[in-house]
């Protein structure tokens, strides 16, 4: 019941968050050294940590530029998808006869495979930033949609009963009832969102093919393939990686600060 | 009793508000039933007269139309046949008489991403009462039920029956004369139940206002109201008025009178007569006590 032995037991909860992941990661790096160096594995096959650690420093010109680029596209079209996403919301709880009339499409839009479709997109539009960003913001779309939607319409009954009873008109009831009861579905959909966002902008990466300056982090993985330069192949998926955890990262911060104080799925207590 | 004629146009004569010493309908539930689309009789035809500033409760099971009933007096639900007057008028024309009802659901029904003060200013919000004189009138009712330091909490961290509190008070802060209760306190125990209880009665006194409540206790309908209809199930329908004679203030020790137990026994019995009855399709009977 104590609130101070509460605080450094959960203070030595997120300790043991960090720290138990780190050492699995530790001790995989270790093995995975000891391997590489051990059977004299050719760094054309597997590249040793070390070496993808020093690869990615040595180009870390060119791989931050394309880290930057990767970047840029998975932002913008996150951006994109959740505007458009929560407009296309609003629609359908407005009107039942547009979530009817739409809804199928928007599903269409899900099970199609971007891979599939990117070549049309990459085809009609001629900028290459702005055909990644429209593939990207097509995957990373429906998750927001699909839980805004449900948001909207998860509202306690007798709260919409009792708003009704007030007389509260349309507005009031979209700005002071379902948009607060949203939040919670809203950003776990941002959650799904931003990770699909940057697989979107890695498929649609590799589908244009854009070298140059446009040239993002799956292109440098295209490349170092062509040229059998696994390790640098490497450094590039691990950026990527990193990239998508610290969407998600930031997205449950996000979340938190939005919604800590009041609701039950970000308080772990009680 | 029937002031305004089942099928005649709304507004009698009479409907400007009389003084108080004659008993003014609140309430006139006019053969209002309701069937659902599927053929379920929710509720048999029922007539019941409310008078200003009386206290009355809707005794019964689950699937009674209690619950059903209270929804039509507040609008929420419409009944498939028969009326609901207000003080004479139709239940959506209320705004016309000056007069206001206020309902508190079976659970707070609170938004739990606001304040306790921001949720009890919510009626005055809705209706677009300025800033000021809200924050003056929700100081006012928090005092009133004993939350002015929890002003700032938000629902969560309180206990189940502070939360009731504040869903009371959201409904004393529109100043109403009429208020719906739905088995407001069935989910609290014993204990804060009958503080409540108590508070309640005292808050309508004080206010002079008219309380329709329904519940599903035999002791609680006996404790607060002058008169208790007695509903059935399968199909819903009232069985029985039977008027609890005893004088307010009540205090708890008059839940162990024995009159309080000659009460309870009465309705006791009439509720298992009913249910031995249910399922015969029995025509409801007004029996008064």
């Amino acid at each position: 019941m104590s609130g101070a032995r509460a605080s450094t037991a959960s203070s030595r909860e997120s300790v043991r968050r960090l720290l138990y992941p780190a050492l699995v990661a530790a001790a995989l790096l270790s093995i995975w050294q000891a391997l590489v160096v051990g059977f004299e594995l050719p760094p054309y096959l597997v590249p040793s940590p070390g070496r993808v650690a020093k690869t990615l420093f040595a180009d870390r010109v060119a791989l931050g530029s394309a880290l930057f680029v990767t970047v840029k596209v998975t932002v913008f079209a996150f951006a994109v998808a959740t505007v458009i996403g929560v407009l296309i919301s609003f629609a359908f709880v407005q009107s039942r006869s547009i979530e009817t009339a739409l809804f199928p499409y928007a599903v269409l839009l899900q099970v199609t495979p971007i891979v599939a479709v990117a070549p049309l997109i990459i085809i009609w539009i001629k900028d290459p930033m702005a055909s990644m960003v429209l593939c990207a913001a097509l995957v990373a779309l429906f998750p927001v949609i699909a839980n805004t939607t449900l948001g909207l319409r998860s509202v306690d009954p007798d709260l919409q009963s009792y708003f009704r009873l007030n007389h509260a008109t349309r507005t009031q009831t979209l700005v002071r009832l379902r948009i607060p009861s949203a939040l919670p579905y809203f950003f776990g959909g941002l959650r799904i969102s931003s990770g699909l966002a940057l697989i979107g902008a890695v498929v649609a990466e590799f589908v244009a093919g854009t070298g140059g300056s446009g040239a993002g982090l799956a292109y440098q993985i295209m490349q170092s393939g062509f040229q059998l330069n696994i390790s640098r192949m490497f450094a590039a998926l691990l950026l990527i990686s990193v990239t998508g955890v610290a969407l998600f990262a930031a997205m449950a911060w996000l979340s938190r600060a939005a919604l800590g104080s009041w609701h039950a799925s970000e308080t772990s207590h009680d | 009793m029937n002031l305004v004629g089942a099928g005649g146009p709304a507004p009698s004569a009479h409907a400007a508000p009389a003084s108080a010493s004659t008993a003014v309908p609140a309430i006139e539930v006019l053969s209002a039933e309701k069937t659902y689309p599927d053929g379920t009789h929710a509720l048999q035809p029922v007539d019941l007269h409310i008078a200003e500033g009386e206290f009355v409760t809707l005794l019964g099971p689950s699937g009674c139309g209690k619950s059903t009933l209270l929804k039509m007096v507040a609008g929420l639900l419409e009944p498939s046949d028969g009326r609901l007057l207000l003080w004479r008028r139709p239940v959506r024309e209320l705004e016309a008489t000056g007069r206001r009802i206020a309902f508190v659901f079976q659970s707070p029904t609170l938004m739990p991403w606001a304040s306790v003060e921001t949720n009890v200013r919510l009626p005055l919000d809705l209706a677009g009462v300025a800033r000021d004189e809200a924050e003056a009138r929700v100081a006012d009712v928090l005092a009133l039920v004993g939350l002015v330091k929890f002003a700032k909490a938000l629902p969560r961290t309180l206990s189940g029956g502070m939360q009731m509190r504040v869903s009371i008070a959201r409904a004393l802060v529109v100043d109403p004369q009429l208020l719906l209760m739905d088995e407001p306190f069935g989910a609290l125990d014993e204990i804060t139940r009958s503080k409540l209880d108590s508070e309640l009665l005292d808050l309508w006194r004080s206010k002079r206002l008219t309380v329709l409540f329904v519940t599903h206790s035999i002791h609680e309908a006996v404790f607060l109201s002058q008169r208790v209809v007695m509903m059935a199930a399968r199909p819903g329908r009232v069985i029985e008025q039977i008027a609890v004679d005893e004088p307010y203030p009540r205090t708890p020790g008059f839940m162990v009178a024995p009159q309080f137990s000659r009460y309870a026994k009465r309705l006791q019995d009439s509720l298992l007569r009913a249910s031995s009855e249910s399922e015969l399709d029995a025509p409801p009977q007004q029996v008064r006590a």
